[in-house]
């Protein structure tokens, strides 16, 4: 009852809190993703070598490698095993650093193409597109499956010759012909009119690796004032993966029960953060795999505080 | 109970049909992704590999497309494949010989940064690379053909005078000058395509070309004479062994005295005997056999009798 309705999405959380408390974390992910890419591209036009190469592999200070480990794990499929030490650990660091701060934060501070897909979903909004083909959450995992059984099978990094995420990231820092733009567009236009999220949440098999490889982390959306939910539902519009956020909200209720977005998948975009008016949540820092943030004791009496709340 | 086992049939029967919707259209990307794969194996022959690159195959499951490559090229003449069936892999690095061919750095800086050794990092001396290979491939149009002098090719070659090297030819068309040839050698021939830039044509009549297509292989079998011989420090075919001419009944050549010779019907006997079958009459260092006459009018040359034909040596 309390639902807002789409075109006053987002409003109360700016009154509440302000331009920058509404949009803190889209705005730090925008310029967390547009640095890297300047940080590439420092170098070959300024001669600033912060970082050479790309995300697939690339020098720190030209001193530190990095390798990503979804195309590590698509050579190892393809039978490469001539790589060198350079190679383990690169993929040794970058692996460490997400397992940490969670897989998917890749996805949503990193990766150029969720630009993309949160326009489509932004546009969707707007438009009022609202229907959407069912595509299970559950093909990224197959198709990451999928893309190893095909590097087996064509002895080389097939996905790599179509992966969107690559290739745009790739014209984007060296500045190619038109595939990319026309990869970019093609995106837009599946989240725009075939599936809701359906890129990010539904396919990329990246994501899908992602977040296997964040399973266990510690930066994780928790809940601390989840009390104040007043079943607004702005956040499950906003989420791209809207399904992980009820246990946060709901479980959560239950004594014992750790208010956190435990899944996988999340991306810690932050969004759900923002646009929460009564800031029901945040990002915590969280002990390896032990997500225990609610006080004992925290949940007697919220249901009256609730009601209340909705009341009021 | 009858109607929940319902409903459970019925949403298993949901699950399993979802399930099956999903690893279909996952298997249908797959097999869309591997034939794509498939026909984009072979590079186009006019883009060639950085130096140091492994073999075509295996590049293409070690390379991850990262691009420092291009960023460490000194010069700027590497470039990643766009996306499209005609280039090579997507995001792998490539050069065009005619426009930005290979400078040869002695330091190499494109290999020793590739992460992932699709740049063999063993590769620590240029010459040794082995990028493609220059080809002459025109004759019709290459002007040191014609009977001009250029040589632009040889005299611009990174490995001067051994990857391509002027072989003079008497031109035959005005019978009294020479032609300046230049010939590519494989050995040497590095592939960093700075002929093919250099060539003044207005179309290159010497291109680089990946090995697969500018060069034939022997089959295995094949063993170089010359080669085993100077392996071993002697020849392997024994040489007391005599050459055996496929000369008509009754004649025989003479090792020794290199002379063509009519076997004596009525001596035939002795000759097999001492010729133990395959040796010629007299044997090696001896005389002509008994019974074996030298034919009158033979010429000291037994190819001169095999031309003339059997009936003038019967």
């Amino acid at each position: 009852m309390a639902v807002t309705p789409i075109e006053r999405l987002g409003k109360d959380a700016l009154q509440a809190k302000g331009f920058f408390g509404a949009y803190k974390w889209l705005i730090l992910r925008r310029i967390t993703q547009a640095v890297i890419i300047g940080l590439f591209i420092a170098g070959p036009i300024g001669g600033m070598w912060v970082l050479k190469g790309n995300l697939a592999g690339s020098w720190l200070f030209e001193t530190v490698p990095m390798v990503e480990p979804f195309v590590f794990l698509q050579m190892l499929a393809a039978g490469m095993f001539g790589f060198l030490t350079t190679t383990v650990v690169g993929v040794a660091i970058v692996l460490a650093f997400y397992a940490l701060i969670g897989g998917r934060a890749y996805c949503a501070w990193v990766c150029p193409v969720n630009v993309i897909t949160d326009a489509a979903a932004w546009t969707r909004r707007k438009l009022g597109i609202t229907q959407s083909a069912k595509i299970s959450p559950q093909t990224r995992f197959w198709l990451l499956g999928a893309v190893l059984v095909v590097a087996a099978l064509t002895g080389q990094l097939a996905y790599e010759l179509v992966n969107p995420v690559s290739i745009v990231h790739r014209e984007l820092i060296y500045g190619m012909g038109v595939a990319g733009g026309l990869v970019a567009a093609g995106i837009f236009l599946f989240d725009l009119l075939i599936a809701r999220h359906g890129w990010c949440s539904h396919v990329c098999p990246m994501g899908a690796m992602y977040s296997l490889i964040g399973a266990v982390a510690t930066v994780k959306v928790t809940s601390p004032n989840r009390v104040q939910c007043d079943d607004c539902m702005e956040c499950f519009e906003v989420c791209p993966e809207p399904k992980i956020l009820p246990p946060a909200l709901k479980q959560g209720m239950r004594q014992g029960h750790p208010p956190v977005v435990d899944a996988m998948t999340c991306t810690r975009c932050g969004r759900c953060v923002d646009i929460c008016s009564k800031d029901v949540f945040a990002f915590s820092l969280l002990t390896l795999g032990k997500a225990k943030r609610a006080e004992p004791g925290e949940s007697v009496g919220k249901e009256e505080e609730r009601g209340f709340k909705k009341a009021s | 109970m009858a109607s929940g086992g319902n409903s459970r049939n019925m949403s298993r029967r949901r699950f399993l049909a979802n399930l099956a919707r999903t690893v279909g259209g996952v298997s249908l990307l797959a097999l869309g992704i591997g034939i794509h794969a498939r026909s984009a194996k072979a590079v186009p022959p006019e883009y060639i590999r950085p130096p140091g690159a492994l073999d075509e195959e295996e590049f293409l499951s070690a390379c991850i497309r990262c691009g420092i490559c291009v960023r460490d090229c000194p010069y700027d003449i590497l470039k990643l494949a766009d996306l499209g069936s005609d280039n090579p892999a997507t995001g792998t690095p490539y050069f065009i010989a005619r426009t930005g061919p290979c400078e040869m750095c002695e330091d190499i800086p494109c290999v020793p940064n590739c992460p992932t050794n699709a740049l063999d990092h063993s590769l620590k001396d240029i010459t040794k690379a082995k990028m493609g290979l220059a080809v002459l491939i025109d004759q019709e149009t290459c002007i040191a053909f014609l009977g001009l002098r250029c040589e632009v090719c040889y005299n611009v070659c990174p490995v001067r005078g051994k990857a391509i090297t002027l072989e003079f030819q008497p031109n035959k068309r005005s019978g009294r000058h020479a032609l300046f040839i230049p010939v590519v050698h494989s050995e040497h021939c590095t592939g960093c395509g700075l002929c093919e830039r250099a060539c003044i044509l207005e179309r290159e009549a010497i291109k680089v070309l990946p090995i697969r297509l500018a060069k034939g292989q022997l089959g295995q079998h094949y063993r170089l004479g010359w080669e085993e011989k100077a392996r071993r420090g002697e020849s392997l075919v024994n040489p007391d062994s005599p050459h055996e001419f496929n000369l008509p009944e009754g004649v025989k050549y003479d090792y020794e005295t290199g002379r063509v010779y009519r076997v004596d019907e009525a001596t035939d006997k002795v000759g097999k005997s001492t010729r133990g079958g395959r040796a010629l009459p007299g044997g090696p260092g001896g005389s002509p056999a008994p019974g074996a006459e030298q034919m009158p009018g033979t010429s000291a040359n037994p190819l001169d009798v095999l031309n003339r034909g059997l009936q003038e040596a019967k």
